[in-house]
């Protein structure tokens, strides 16, 4: 490696070498384990750029078409990976263009840190050529932000961004340094992780009392129900999961962020809350008495109506985050902490229990489910496909071990109600944010974090061609991704409103495409159009076993609609199945 | 559960942005703030804000975790008016020669505990601390006899219940002193640095 000479000089009051501020930035990244950058260059981040041409051997580098593009990616590798993603971004423009994707991680708690180029020190404030203020753009989208003006700085500043991105409850960092930092040599004593802040405490102490008085209230209660989210998987606690709900007995939905941390097949596994949620755990929420929830934060498309969620029930709210106990939903036991050391402690002291008439209930749901819904979508009558039997087949073939990266939207909710996994880290999708064009540049992030799996990306028509530039890093990359098209020629779930709450009156959702494969074979990505029900299964089977990135458009039904749903404004037991 | 008036005390990190990182918390929630305040503590490196809001108790419990979610935030508390001592700093201009002609005016001074920050020949600057019913009053006094200008400062107040802070706010600080501030040294010196 030609990086730096380490001069290990021993007289004192002699510097230990002499460093540039952008391979500061580098030297910390290789500090930390990072292997892939996702970024764009820029007028601003150039001395950065210029130092990583140093370092192609350790630091594998995604160029991509747009910068949303390069923290989408980076989304999908941390969520795949359980590791930190990392990006690149000029200032001005390209700062800005991170901004979704900040929002979305902030939302969906994912660790990632932004390293943007910024104007000189002494151009700020000046509105100079691509000089935005990113940090105050960005503060309400980022756990934290910093803006570096002196490259002595940046070995303690990333070493914190890592550790506040990754620790307690994670979250995206942005670090913003001008560019005559990044130009700047200093005195480059190493870097140090970073373990500690003073004012920061990523993990709340945990008070045994209150693990004690949840354990009694659940040992007592006849029908409890376990609802679970993200934090399951963050707090890498699925294990310590699975124990304490079969040890416990007690049944348990997920989240749609929840979702694969346990295996969907569990005897437990009742199934996906929410709006698109499966009946059984939507109904039975009003009917539970004790809930208990882990890692999740009761957002309003889980509860539905919040004065009529869990009326009956008490409730026992396990979090990392303080700030989400009686948040929204206001709790009879708040446990603060990680989980992966609150639910060890629970497990012990809970009684080995089942609960069959309680079991029993949701089982009876999910056959009316299976009657009016489930069955009717895997096996449509006409010659039209339904995004329900594409699900299936895909499940079929890939045995439930890929992993599956959605967009928003209806083939977002009809995935998460179908999609089959065995392992966790298995759905990656953008739950808080509902942000359309995420699945694209997420699933090209997820090949790099994960690169024993197959990855599988399902998206919709609209969500596809917000971010169809990816296919440009997808070309030059070699990122192996399947990508699935769900082609409604409609806007579909937006459409589904405007059908069931404003009179059909179907205002700009019916949008056009252009010839998928055509766009696919430009970019070099083979790929064929799917209409017929006797080509899907073959199409699918050709996808998955291609070496390489594979586009398959599939036409499914025009008008069809997700159900069961709860519409907006009602009680979660009110779900309608039709 | 009814809106009323509280106290938000917040010890920070002394750092650049987080002024805006918790004023965020409220314009997002469409919160007005209705007082302000930020000053050094006794220990260098902490900093405490004194915000006041109307709300009601459940909002400013979830504020405050929102608040304390902070990566620079120390801690937080929130009080009612019963549980701290607290005072506003209000400044007035008056024309000097209706102070020097208009006794009437020099003794509701007075009443009112006011005192003279300046007196020029045109006009004279009057001081005072005390409750907002307090400054407001004076206020209505003066406002015939020709007030020019008033200010007020944002609230600053003393938890009555901290009987040790000092010396946890000093033991903290000797066990890990806070970081300096980096501010941009360049931004004077514009012509010395060379761009391209």
């Amino acid at each position: 490696m030609e990086t730096l000479e380490l001069q290990t000089v021993k007289e004192p009051n002699k510097p230990v070498s002499q460093l540039s501020g952008s391979r500061a930035v580098l030297e910390a990244f290789v500090a930390e384990g990072v292997d892939t950058i996702f970024g764009y260059p820029g007028g601003a981040i150039m001395p950065i750029y210029d130092a990583l041409y140093d370092y192609h051997d350790q630091l594998k580098h995604i160029l991509v078409r747009h910068e949303q593009g390069a923290i989408h990616g980076a989304q999908g590798y941390a969520r795949v990976s359980g590791r930190t993603g990392v990006v690149f971004a000029t200032s001005g423009p390209g700062a800005t263009n991170l901004v979704t994707g900040l929002a979305d991680a902030m939302i969906d708690s994912t660790p990632v840190v932004c390293v943007t180029g910024q104007v000189f020190a002494h151009l700020l404030g000046t509105d100079a050529f691509q000089e935005t203020d990113v940090i105050n753009i960005t503060t309400p989208v980022t756990k934290w932000n910093y803006q570096v003006t002196d490259a002595s700085e940046i070995p303690a500043v990333l070493a914190k961004a890592f550790y506040i991105a990754g620790s307690g409850r994670p979250g995206p960092v942005l670090i913003d340094i001008t560019k005559n930092a990044q130009l700047q040599l200093f005195d480059y004593a190493g870097y140090t992780k970073c373990d500690h802040i003073r004012s920061y405490r990523p993990k709340p102490i945990v008070r045994k009392e209150y693990v004690e008085a949840a354990a009694k209230m659940i040992n007592a209660a006849e029908k409890p129900f376990v609802i679970f989210g993200q934090g399951v998987i963050l707090g890498k606690a699925e294990k310590e999961f699975l124990q304490f709900i079969e040890k416990a007995g007690i049944p348990a939905a997920w989240t749609i962020m929840g979702m694969s941390a346990i295996p969907t097949e569990h005897p437990l596994a009742v199934g996906m809350l929410g709006m698109h949620g499966n009946y059984g755990p939507n109904v039975l929420t009003n009917e539970c008495d004790v809930l208990i929830a882990i890692g999740m934060r009761f957002d309003d498309r889980v509860t539905g109506r919040l004065d009529k969620y869990a009326k009956q029930a008490k409730v026992i709210h396990f979090d990392i985050d303080p700030a989400e106990i009686d948040k929204n939903v206001k709790a009879s036991i708040g446990v603060w902490g990680d989980c992966k050391e609150t639910l060890p402690m629970l497990t012990q002291l809970l009684e080995q229990k089942v609960y069959p008439q309680w079991l029993k209930k949701f089982n009876d749901f999910k056959k009316q489910e299976e009657e009016i819904c489930i069955v009717p979508e895997m096996n449509p009558t006409g010659d039209i496909l339904s995004m329900a039997e594409v699900i299936n087949l895909l499940n079929e073939l890939s045995k439930g071990e890929a992993v599956i990266v959605t967009d928003v939207g209806q083939h977002q909710m009809v995935t998460c109600r179908y999609a089959k996994y065995k392992t966790s880290k298995s759905n990656i999708t953008s739950g808080g944010l509902g942000t359309m064009g995420f699945a694209l540049p997420a699933a090209i992030g997820a090949s790099f974090g994960d690169t024993s799996r197959a990855i599988v990306a399902v998206i919709g028509d609209g969500g596809f061609q917000m971010t169809i530039q990816e296919l440009g890093t997808i070309m030059q990359s070699e990122a192996e991704v399947k990508i699935m098209i769900l082609n409604n020629q409609f806007l579909g779930m937006v459409r589904q409103w405007q059908q069931l709450f404003h009179d059909k009156r179907y205002s700009f959702v019916d949008i056009a495409s252009p010839d998928y494969v055509q766009v696919a074979k430009g970019y070099r990505i083979p790929g064929q159009k799917v209409e017929k029900r006797e080509n899907l299964k073959e199409a699918i089977q050709t996808m998955l076993e291609h070496k390489g990135s594979y586009l398959l458009e599939i036409m499914v039904g025009k008008e069809d609609n997700v159900f069961p749903m709860v519409p907006q404004g009602c009680s979660v037991s009110e779900i309608r199945l039709k | 559960m009814s809106k009323k008036e509280f106290t938000i005390t917040v010890y920070t990190e002394n750092q650049i942005g987080i002024l805006n990182r918790i004023a965020i918390i409220f314009s997002r929630r469409k919160i007005n703030v209705e007082s302000l305040n930020t000053s050094p503590t006794e220990v260098d490196s902490v900093h405490r804000f004194t915000i006041v809001i109307n709300e009601t108790e459940d909002v400013v419990k979830k504020l405050c975790r929102q608040i304390e979610k902070q990566v620079e935030v120390l801690k937080a508390y929130y009080n009612t008016e019963d549980e701290i001592v607290w005072q506003e700093l209000a400044l007035y201009k008056v024309p000097t020669d209706i102070i020097a002609t208009e006794v009437k005016v020099e003794r509701l001074l007075r009443e009112n505990g006011a005192h003279t920050v300046v007196i020029r020949k045109d006009y004279t600057v009057f001081a005072v601390a005390g409750h907002r019913e307090e400054t407001e009053a004076l206020i209505k006094v003066l406002e015939p006899y020709g007030l020019i200008e008033f200010v007020r400062s944002g609230r600053v107040a003393i938890l009555k219940g901290s009987s040790d802070f000092h010396d946890r706010l000093k033991e903290f600080e000797k066990q890990e002193p806070g970081e300096d501030v980096v501010e941009n040294e360049f931004l004077s010196e514009n012509e010395k640095v060379f761009s391209m």
